[in-house]
């Protein structure tokens, strides 16, 4: 799948985002104030963060104008949902926010509905890709499982953050919760990873023509000279030696580097600024990791291009 | 709504004869100079006279090659355009209610000013069936030619879709698939018509009819007259053929 640039951004940043309003919207349920240049910090980091993310999603479309009608199709799209519930997640957010940081505290209940609207939020995103039985890689439950704990991964090193800088009595708290998800959210990456190598193909260019009963099926004409959207969109290919170094520079950057500097922090008496590199350096992980989510995944229409190159034909 | 409806009163749709095409592309050509014209917005190209042109088309024809364990490859003429499933997954990802399918024929159609264009339904197409207009950014497919089949302007010969209309060698039927008495539900039944990729769970209403078998060219040709050339000898009768023999005589 073509890795659109727009979206890997999307999904990176508003992860992020909704990640750290996930965290946020527990803070009254664990008796922490959200008030106080902690809670203006917090709120507007992961709001800039949400909303950066949503409008750059808006980038990739033919018309961006018409995008509000995507919100009315909540009943049959992951899509539609995932707007109708960004928004809803935003809202309650915002008005959580505003009685946090101007009117004495922040509210038990919408705390609470904010942290299950952040985290359906990030649910539905996961859904628009592993609902489709046409990238294998995508259709399994791993891929929403990954995307939920990457966002609440990348929203407790920020959490980690803010409290090093401005309430710094519970960083430690975030930081052993930053290393399990990471650890989580990596196991089950890898898990991810495993399962779509391993995979026998679903979609073989036999059973796309109904001609493997005669032989075996390979492209000998294309039906077109030049590229077309279906190649440039779908036929996007990375070659597998690259594949493999890109998949440790993400797993480097994004888990392992900020694992260490997390727990290196336990150990100084000013982690700021370490742990700030930790989150950095996983958001840079994440965009590795999801360029290759799109780059490395293949569509079954594929199958109808298949020329079958030596390397293949002794499968 | 992007729901899919639980049952259409007609499943429109077309049959592909893999035995008789043969590959001419005369389908593609008069589908994109019908849909330039017709429904919603035109089919259009970019960079049409470049170095690197490129376009949105409904219906395209790939070549595939078929080798057998043993014996000689046969080469297959493949026209695939959108299939019309029952389970269509372009109709039930799409956000905005652009893609639908319709209940009273099964046809399933964009409405061009709704779409968007951000692409999730040719995502979800598994057979390509989906192009974006490089021009106007919407999601152009196979509309059945709606345009023409219900068309009262066209003469009665003229009201089928344009692939199907313009097939010299007549390997495209159009017809409902979901009355069994229907001429194309019985070459399906008669020729075990087939869905492409039943795995991917889509229920397509179009079918295709498999390449009937070849002749084994393993076998020996049977005997026949050994010199063929002097079959086409003249005999020549009557007076010439007096001469002919009179002079062989000589």
């Amino acid at each position: 799948m073509h890795p659109a640039y727009s979206v890997i951004f999307f999904t990176v940043s508003s992860g992020a985002g909704f990640g750290l309003l996930a965290w946020l919207g527990l803070g009254p349920f664990f008796g922490a104030r959200l008030d106080g240049a902690f809670g203006w910090a917090g709120f507007v980091l992961a709001f800039v963060l949400a909303a950066a993310g949503l409008l750059s999603s808006t980038a990739h479309l033919g018309h961006p104008e018409r995008a509000w009608q995507a919100l009315t199709q909540w009943r049959s799209s992951w899509l539609s949902r995932e707007g109708v519930l960004a928004i809803a997640t935003l809202g309650v957010g915002g008005i959580y926010a505003l009685g946090a940081l101007f009117f004495g505290g922040a509210s038990l209940i919408l705390g609470l509905a904010l942290t299950a609207l952040a985290l359906a939020t990030v649910y539905a995103t996961g859904m628009i890709y592993a609902q489709l039985r046409t990238v294998q890689r995508w259709s399994t439950s791993l891929t929403t499982a990954c995307y939920l704990c990457f966002a609440l991964a990348g929203g407790a090193l920020l959490m980690g953050v803010l409290h090093a800088l401005f309430a710094p009595g519970a960083t430690f708290v975030f930081i052993w919760i930053g290393v399990i998800l990471l650890a989580a959210a990596w196991g089950a990456k890898l898990l991810w990873w495993r399962r779509g190598d391993a995979a026998a193909p679903l979609s073989t260019p036999e059973s796309a023509t109904g001609l493997g009963h005669l032989g075996r099926v390979r492209l000998f004409e294309s039906p077109h000279t030049s590229e077309n959207y279906l190649l440039k969109e779908m036929g996007y290919a990375i070659a597998r030696k690259h594949r493999d170094k890109l998949r440790m520079l993400a797993a480097l950057l994004g888990g392992a580097a900020p694992a260490v500097a997390l727990l290196l922090a336990l150990a100084i008496p000013a982690p700021a600024l370490l742990l700030t590199l930790a989150a950095l350096s996983h958001l840079a992980g994440m965009l590795a990791e999801r360029w290759l989510f799109f780059a490395e995944a293949e569509h079954a229409v594929t199958t109808f291009y298949d020329r079958r190159a030596a390397d293949r034909s002794a499968a | 709504m992007t729901d899919l409806p639980a049952d259409t009163e007609k499943k429109l749709g077309l049959v592909i004869d893999l035995d008789v095409c043969v590959g001419c592309h005369a389908c593609v050509i008069n589908c994109k100079e019908w849909n330039t014209g017709g429904y919603g917005a035109p089919l259009a190209d970019a960079d049409a006279y470049g170095d690197a042109p490129s376009g949105a088309f409904l219906n395209r024809i790939h070549t595939f090659e078929v080798k057998p364990e043993t014996g000689p490859a046969t080469v297959v003429h493949f026209p695939k355009s959108c299939l019309h499933c029952e389970d269509a997954p372009c109709v039930t990802v799409c956000p905005t209610g652009a893609s639908f399918k319709r209940v009273e024929d099964g046809i399933v159609l964009v409405e061009e000013d709704w779409c968007i264009g951000c692409g999730l339904c040719a995502w979800a197409c598994p057979y390509g069936a989906r192009e974006m207009d490089p021009v106007e950014q919407v999601m152009k497919k196979c509309t059945l030619c709606v345009d023409r089949i219900y068309n009262e302007n066209l003469p009665e010969i003229d009201r089928e879709p344009a692939c199907v209309r313009t097939c010299p060698a007549k390997a495209r039927h159009f017809g409902d698939l979901g009355d069994p008495g229907s001429e194309v539900s019985q070459l399906v039944a008669e020729r075990g018509g087939y869905d492409l990729m039943p795995e991917q769970g889509t229920k397509p209403v179009n079918k295709y009819l498999p390449p009937r078998s070849k002749q084994d060219l393993s076998t020996p040709i049977p005997e026949g007259p050994g010199n063929l050339a002097a079959l086409a000898e003249p005999v020549a009768t009557g007076f010439l053929g007096w001469i002919d023999r009179a002079l062989e005589r000589l």
